[in-house]
């Protein structure tokens, strides 16, 4: 099993907490079309024999680009690639692009998925993250997208600085009337280089609150599990049959091919990342070259990715897997590693399976930190 | 003998002594392309890295002058205070001095103080205007300060830059027109004196050495003085870029001697080195056995590193013999080593050196100087005090001497204000105040040796903006109210970050210990209360929250590896941290005390 993931990496307005690679300019949109195209092409052997199951359209917001770009996206996959018979194919779509129209040319598409990034219905909350859309078109966009789509994500955005708790407990419920089997759900983070960092720098917005984010976290946790959702990543809530197939292959350690600017590869040894300037990336690709950085990981390098990703997940870290594709060395080594956070109620091995108990989840990486070798 | 020059050179850190003697080495032929690097003579990485120099150095150089053939021994010396016993040796090793001034910065402190030992021991100064080809330089007013300090004619001083090699032609010149030729009497008992030594781990202790009269033979069974050791000479030589070995180093001239010695604690710089069956009457005057000043617990990280921390001291000691420790035990901290350093930068370099080179993470705690205690039993008997926990019951105290110092500081006037504002804010006494120009000050203190340790060096150079040189002197010890300040972490007392301050200041270093504490310890799984007490009183109080969130909330494929790479960072840095109760504390708490005002 194998994803292609394609970075889109064009947005109407920068959104103010956002650190992904993006340009609001859309003047190279054709060139860029053209060299995601070329790409694929030019990497189509990495697969070998291998099937996609899964094609992905992150972004940036990749609903700013035609159905018909996007259609010329999905050929270019199924002619250089063998494509299993159902795929996951997903596209990351924002509520201001989705129109009835389009969300009709879309159903006639190849694409059988919608990440939509809601993040809140509220107005308030939208302005404070610059987001381009209002809290009318969130709702509007998935009364109409749920009339033509099955499998629909959307994503929410909690411990946003000035809303309450109630204000939350409301976005949940709302996003649960709609019906839709999957929700992502993000802490807002500051991340370095943002608007949004500046600004609470110079005091103008308020820090988040790790307080209210926790509890916030809780509240969604509770709420969705009420409701049959599986809290099968920290991040992310489905239905059954509905977990991402895309996302959960990146913490299952599956191989991906990353097409665009800025996006990320892996096939089980050698990490790349592609060059995250729009210019320089199309200029590369239209001389034949890849612009990918490579790097390859150590055994211990691999084993701490594992352990990252692995506790964040419903999945856990699986004590044989460990043993058998890294040695005893580290599997002795993470058990007793693991011992003081066990002793605090933070982990626990089940099943030969080392997982996070719901104490420890807001706590994830520190605790994934102190099973690293390093 | 006639044609030997021995020479040291006396500059301010950063005034450009080490360029300047590449120059010189460069300017004799001393050193091929091949060999070529900055900063030659100073072979530790630390040295290097750092800008500075540690450990003395000497070289050899060959130069032809109006048809004559020299030898000249440049004797390079640490330009740290931490290090002037090792200077002072050094200068008693040479007949002549080059004095470098930076031609922007002008004299300074350091400079001034190694100035006053080099006329002591007659040393013949050769002034050296150096960087005169900077744009800031200001050669006029910089040669009035050199001309009114050394009383001598403005054309004496030679204008130089170790950047193109301006001048070093002239440098040389003088140092063979000026300063005298060594005089001794080849024919009398040996007497040499040694300026340095060396650890080499094939070799053992390198001793290096200036003969004043006789000579060194290899073969001879010599003897030093100090130690009355004797040991049979196995090898000996001058020393050029690499050791040249010769049948014998006679009077007036530097060289290095091999005895098989394996532990550098033998070789003791300023002793003498004489015949061992016709020794030498006067032993060179001016040794001292060098006391530590500051003292420090140096601790494993990992409490099972106790023994292999004994066995890299242990060698470290082999190769500097001015670090002193003995075993000790701390209720926080477990067993580790309260060690003597000759100062702060001493300290700072065997910490760095036993984690580069002996793989050793370990935590070194608030430094201290040593106290005196006296208890009223026995009022005469002074109780030395290397450890805050050694203080006595303040109950039996009678009283309790500190160190004092004479600080002598230089800055520029409009800085007077500021840095006497320092020194009385660290209990200093002005004694002494001198325009040297109108622009340059000379501030003399009465200070204790303690506030020196704490902060002082970097609060100096905010407050003059840079424009402020300080050296010091030991004077003895004097009374003092001090106290301890105990810190409680999670309300259990941590010995090792207690520490004597004096009354007055007791309550205001506790809260900013408490607060830069708060700064340092990581938020855990639960609120950790951080205190400040003296005795049973509570006198501060912080809290460092519970951590609630440590999860980031995208781990997608763009995402894993920078992740990894900081998970990693952060496991590297807990890893570097100490439990001590249920606390987890990082290395560079332990120090904390030293860096309330950054």
């Amino acid at each position: 099993m194998s994803g292609i993931y394609i970075h889109i990496p064009f947005c109407k307005q920068a959104c103010f907490y956002c650190d992904f690679h993006f340009s609001t300019s859309m003047a190279k949109r054709v060139e860029m079309v053209a060299a995601l195209q070329q790409e694929l092409k030019l990497r189509k052997d990495e697969f070998k024999n291998e099937l996609v199951e899964t094609i992905y359209f992150g972004g940036g917001t990749p609903s700013v680009l035609k159905s018909e770009e996007i259609n010329n996206l999905i050929y270019s996959v199924y002619e250089h690639y063998r494509v299993s018979d159902n795929p996951e194919i997903t596209l990351e779509a924002n509520p201001d692009d989705l129109s009835k129209s389009r969300i009709n040319e879309m159903s006639q598409s190849k694409i059988n998925r919608l990440s939509i990034g809601i993040q809140s219905f509220f107005e308030d909350d939208l302005k404070l993250m610059n987001r381009a859309h209002s809290a009318i078109e969130a709702e509007e966009s998935l009364i109409m997208a749920t009339s033509q789509f099955d499998n629909i994500s959307i994503d929410l955005i909690y411990g946003i600085p000035g809303a309450t708790d109630a204000q939350w407990l409301q976005n949940i419920k709302k996003a649960l009337s709609f019906n839709i089997p999957h929700i992502s759900s993000y802490a807002l983070t500051v991340e370095p280089n943002t608007a949004l960092a500046h600004m609470v720098e110079k005091g103008k917005i308020a820090n988040v609150d790790d307080e209210a984010a926790e509890r916030q976290f809780n509240m969604l946790v509770d709420e969705l599990e009420e409701k049959e959702f599986v809290h099968y990543e920290i991040s992310n809530f489905g239905k059954e049959g509905y977990f991402s197939k895309n996302n959960t292959a990146y913490w299952q350690g599956k191989k991906y091919i990353g097409i665009g600017p800025s996006a990320h590869s892996y096939d089980g040894k050698e990490r790349g990342w592609n060059i995250k300037n729009n210019i320089k990336y199309i200029k590369s690709i239209q001389a034949n070259k890849l612009p990918i950085e490579i790097e390859i990981l150590t055994t211990a390098d691999r084993y701490n990715e594992y352990i990252m990703t692995g506790l964040r997940t419903i999945w856990g870290v699986s004590i044989v897997k460990i043993t058998k594709e890294f040695g005893e060395k580290y599997s002795d080594y993470l058990i007793q590693q693991s011992a003081k956070s066990r002793s605090q109620n933070l982990l626990i091995i089940e099943n030969n399976t080392i997982k996070v108990t719901k104490k420890g989840k807001f706590l994830a990486d520190g605790l994934a930190a102190d099973l690293f070798m390093v | 003998m006639k044609n030997i020059r021995n020479f040291c050179i006396i500059a301010h850190i950063d005034h450009g002594k080490s360029t300047l003697a590449d120059r010189l080495l460069d300017f004799t032929g001393s050193v091929t392309d091949r060999e070529k690097q900055d900063q030659l003579l100073d072979s530790m990485d630390l040295e290097r890295e750092r800008g500075i120099t540690i450990k003395s150095h000497a070289i050899q150089m060959d130069y032809e002058f109006e048809g004559e053939k020299y030898v000249l021994n440049l004797i390079d010396t640490p330009g740290h205070v931490d290090f002037s016993y090792e200077v002072s040796r050094s200068i008693a090793a040479c007949e002549g001095a080059l004095l470098i001034v930076d031609a922007a910065q002008s004299i300074q402190a350091q400079t001034i103080s190694n100035l006053y030992l080099a006329l002591e021991n007659d040393l013949e100064i050769i002034p050296v205007l150096n960087k005169v080809d900077l744009p800031s330089a200001n050669p006029e007013e910089v040669t009035d300060d050199i001309v009114e300090l050394l009383g001598c004619k403005p054309e004496e001083v030679i204008h130089a830059s170790g950047k193109t090699g301006f001048g070093v032609g002239d440098i040389l010149e003088a140092v063979i027109n000026r300063i005298p030729a060594p005089e001794g009497n080849v024919d009398e008992p040996l007497q040499a004196l040694v300026f340095d030594s060396v650890y080499n781990p094939f070799r053992g202790v390198e001793t290096y050495f200036r003969v004043i009269n006789g000579e060194i033979k290899k073969g001879q069974k010599i003897k030093f003085v100090a130690t009355d050791k004797s040991y049979f000479a196995d090898e000996v030589g001058t020393l050029k870029l690499n050791q040249i070995i010769k049948q014998s180093v006679k009077a007036g001239d530097v060289g290095y001697l091999i005895t098989g010695i394996k532990d550098a604690r033998e070789v003791k710089v300023g002793d003498t080195i004489t015949d061992s069956a016709n020794p030498t009457k006067n032993a060179i005057e001016g040794f001292e056995d060098v006391k530590p000043m500051v003292f420090a617990g140096i601790y494993p990280v990992d409490t099972d590193e106790f023994e292999e921390l004994r066995s890299s001291m242990e060698k470290l000691q082999l190769n500097d013999a001015s670090l002193v420790f003995a075993p000790e035990s701390s209720a926080a901290l477990g067993f580790g080593f309260r060690c003597g350093f000759l100062g702060m930068l001493h300290m700072e370099i065997i910490q760095e050196r036993l984690e580069r080179e002996f793989n050793m993470t370990v935590i070194t705690t608030v430094p201290n100087v040593s106290y005196h205690a006296f208890t009223r039993k026995d009022p005469e008997t002074p109780l030395i005090v290397n450890n805050p926990s050694d203080l006595p019951d303040p109950s039996s105290i009678d009283r309790v001497e500190e160190p004092y110092i004479k600080a002598t500081i230089i800055t520029k006037s409009d800085f007077v204000g500021n840095v006497m504002s320092l020194c009385i804010e660290k209990r200093g006494q002005i004694t002494n105040q001198t325009y040297l120009t109108t622009e340059r000050v000379e501030l003399s203190f009465d200070m204790p040796l303690a506030e020196i340790v704490f902060d002082f060096y970097d609060r100096l150079k905010t407050v003059s903006k840079g424009y402020a040189s300080f050296d010091y002197t030991p004077i003895g010890m004097r009374v003092s109210k001090l106290v301890r300040v105990d810190i409680l972490l999670n309300s259990q007392p941590v010995d090792a970050l207690s520490a004597l301050i004096h009354a007055d200041n007791a309550v205001h270093i506790g809260k900013k210990m408490c607060e830069k504490l708060k700064e340092l310890i990581p938020r855990q799984q639960f609120d950790i209360p951080i205190q400040a007490a003296i005795g049973a009183k509570i006198i501060s109080r912080e809290t460092t929250k519970a951590l609630r969130k440590d999860v980031t909330a995208k781990c997608y494929g763009g995402d894993i590896s920078r992740k990894r790479k900081l998970l990693e960072k952060q496991k590297k840095g807990k890893k570097r941290m100490r439990q001590v109760g249920n606390v987890e504390v990082p290395q560079e708490a332990f120090m904390a005390v030293l860096k309330l005002n950054d």
